[in-house]
């Protein structure tokens, strides 16, 4: 299960990466995605929109069920993945890269640190596994 | 997963990791939930024929002179006046109406009798027809020993032909026959959970993964395939049949469920008629009805249904309807909100709302 380096990740499955200093994008990892299965729709804020940290924001469906996405960080949202209205598949095949949701502008970029690293989320990958 | 600890496999497990399945913990057993993906697999099973392990369901074998007497008293349908050879699709209730299990009955004769029931419910369901028909005959749970095999779709027929040798007469719905299958004896059952021709085959373990083999091979030229769980579930919601646990349980009864044609009252006592009767009687406050998204949004178990600022019911099972590529659902909607064409909206767990329509059963009808 692939879990890029330069990523920070929630206790709930998102990902949050810096794209320059204050803006970051979001999205859902590959375990997250995985467990799923095929994903037929996903929704999320506009642009424009004020999120908090831990607060659901959206919504991924998958055939099977339906998982809130929660804000990883506060900000404001810059822009939103169009492309995934029309090809919600793409977070299946490209959940780190193409298949990001939004990208948020930050104001305070420490929050980041709050969030996991790989390692940490690796770990607690590893523990969800033994308990299946 | 069950109280047994950690999941069982199947006699044909090792089928489906060969074939890709992706294995998890179904009440006490690993079963496969997809093999290609949901949407694919449930359109194999409504264009061409589909093969489903369904091997955790249970086995309860009633036997003697008073066998059917025993199920009569347990059951709301009337076995007594079906033929031997008839499979009974039928509620066993609890004495206020609420439903222990659905399940279906095979009449081998007045006093030899199988029942299929769900798999989450076995222990519970054996434990309640000991208790309430242990005295009439002898009950025993023969789960362990017998797979089950579905094959649906519209090449189902076809293909349960060349490997049983049986006529097209075999496939009249909710009849079955006892074969030999290469020295293993087999009932073929003309039931399903899909809405599409075929049927059902019980087998004991030791002979079953010869048989998947051979529906797999006999069947390559009709497009036969393994089908999972998942897409399992998605065929029966689309014919708005129960699935126990999410559309019907304890705290619901067969009238409101919309499984009345099931409950006989003119068949004489059993366990729940007093209750029903008064239902009846009383009339319905809540019936579970299909429910077609107009907007987009899937419904999923738990959702509140809403007329205004009213809430008038809640969403039982939900899902994208890969047949028809709208999110459909069922749900217990409060009466007069119950109606055909009644405009509703769904609570997306507070995100926002979307909305649906009460509509006619099933929500998808297959080719005959």
């Amino acid at each position: 299960m692939s879990v890029p380096k330069d990523y920070r990740y929630t206790e709930t499955h998102e990902w949050a990466k810096f794209e320059e200093d204050h803006v970051v994008s979001v999205g859902l990892t590959e375990y997250a995605q995985d467990k799923l299965g095929d994903i037929v729709s996903v929704e999320f804020p506009r642009m424009g929109d004020e999120i908090e940290k831990g607060e659901p924001i959206g919504m991924v469906d998958s055939q099977k069920a339906s998982s809130e996405m929660i804000a990883p960080v506060s900000g404001v949202v810059m822009e939103v993945n169009e492309l995934l209205d029309d090809d919600p598949a793409v977070v299946n095949s490209d959940p780190y890269d193409e298949g990001w949701f939004i990208r948020i502008e930050i104001e305070e970029a420490e929050q980041m640190d709050e969030l996991m690293t790989a390692e940490d989320y690796e770990e607690m990958l590893g523990q969800l596994d033994d308990e299946e | 997963m069950s109280a047994e600890g950690k999941a069982k496999q199947t006699a044909l497990y090792q089928d489906h990791v060969q074939a890709g399945g992706r294995m998890v913990p179904f009440a006490g057993y690993k079963l496969p939930v997809q093999y290609e993906g949901i949407a694919a697999e449930h359109q194999r099973v409504r264009t061409a024929v589909g093969l489903f392990d369904v091997s955790h369901m249970g086995e309860v074998m009633f036997t003697g002179s008073g066998a059917q007497e025993a199920i009569q008293r347990l059951v709301t349908n009337d076995v007594a006046r079906a033929a031997p050879g008839r499979a009974i699709y039928t509620p066993v209730c609890l004495s206020h109406g609420g439903i222990v299990d659905d399940m279906i009955v095979y009449k081998k004769s007045d006093t030899d009798f199988m029942i299929c029931v769900n798999a989450a419910n076995r222990h519970k369901d054996f434990q309640w027809f000991l208790d309430q028909a242990g005295d009439l005959c002898d009950i025993s749970d023969q789960s362990n020993d017998y797979s089950q095999i579905a094959v649906q779709g519209p090449f189902a027929p076809t293909l349960l032909k060349r490997v049983f040798g049986v006529e097209a007469a075999a496939f009249k719905p909710f009849t079955f026959q006892s074969l030999d299958y290469r020295g293993s004896p087999v009932i073929l059952a003309a039931t399903g959970y899909t809405g599409e021709r075929g049927g059902e085959v019980y087998i004991h373990n030791d002979a079953a993964s010869d048989l998947w083999k051979d529906l797999m091979t006999q069947g390559a030229d009709l497009g036969v395939g393994p089908i999972g769980l998942g897409a399992r579930d998605t065929l029966r919601l689309e014919m708005k049949y129960c699935l126990y646990g999410n559309d019907i349980d304890e705290d619901t009864n067969p009238l409101e469920a919309g499984i009345g044609w099931t409950v006989k009252f003119d068949k004489g006592d059993f366990i729940g008629r007093d209750a029903l009767v008064l239902q009846k009687e009383k009339g319905l406050s809540r019936r579970l009805v299909a429910i077609r998204v107009e907007g987009k949004g899937i419904p999923r178990h738990g959702y509140r249904l809403m007329v205004g600022d009213e809430t008038v019911g809640r969403i039982t099972s939900g899902t994208l309807s890969p047949s028809l590529k709208v999110p459909v659902g069922l749900g217990y909607v409060d009466v007069p909100h119950d109606a055909t064409g009644t405009d509703i909206e769904i609570d997306l767990k507070g995100l926002r709302r979307v909305p649906a329509r009460v509509v006619e059963a099933p929500l998808y009808r297959p080719e005959k």
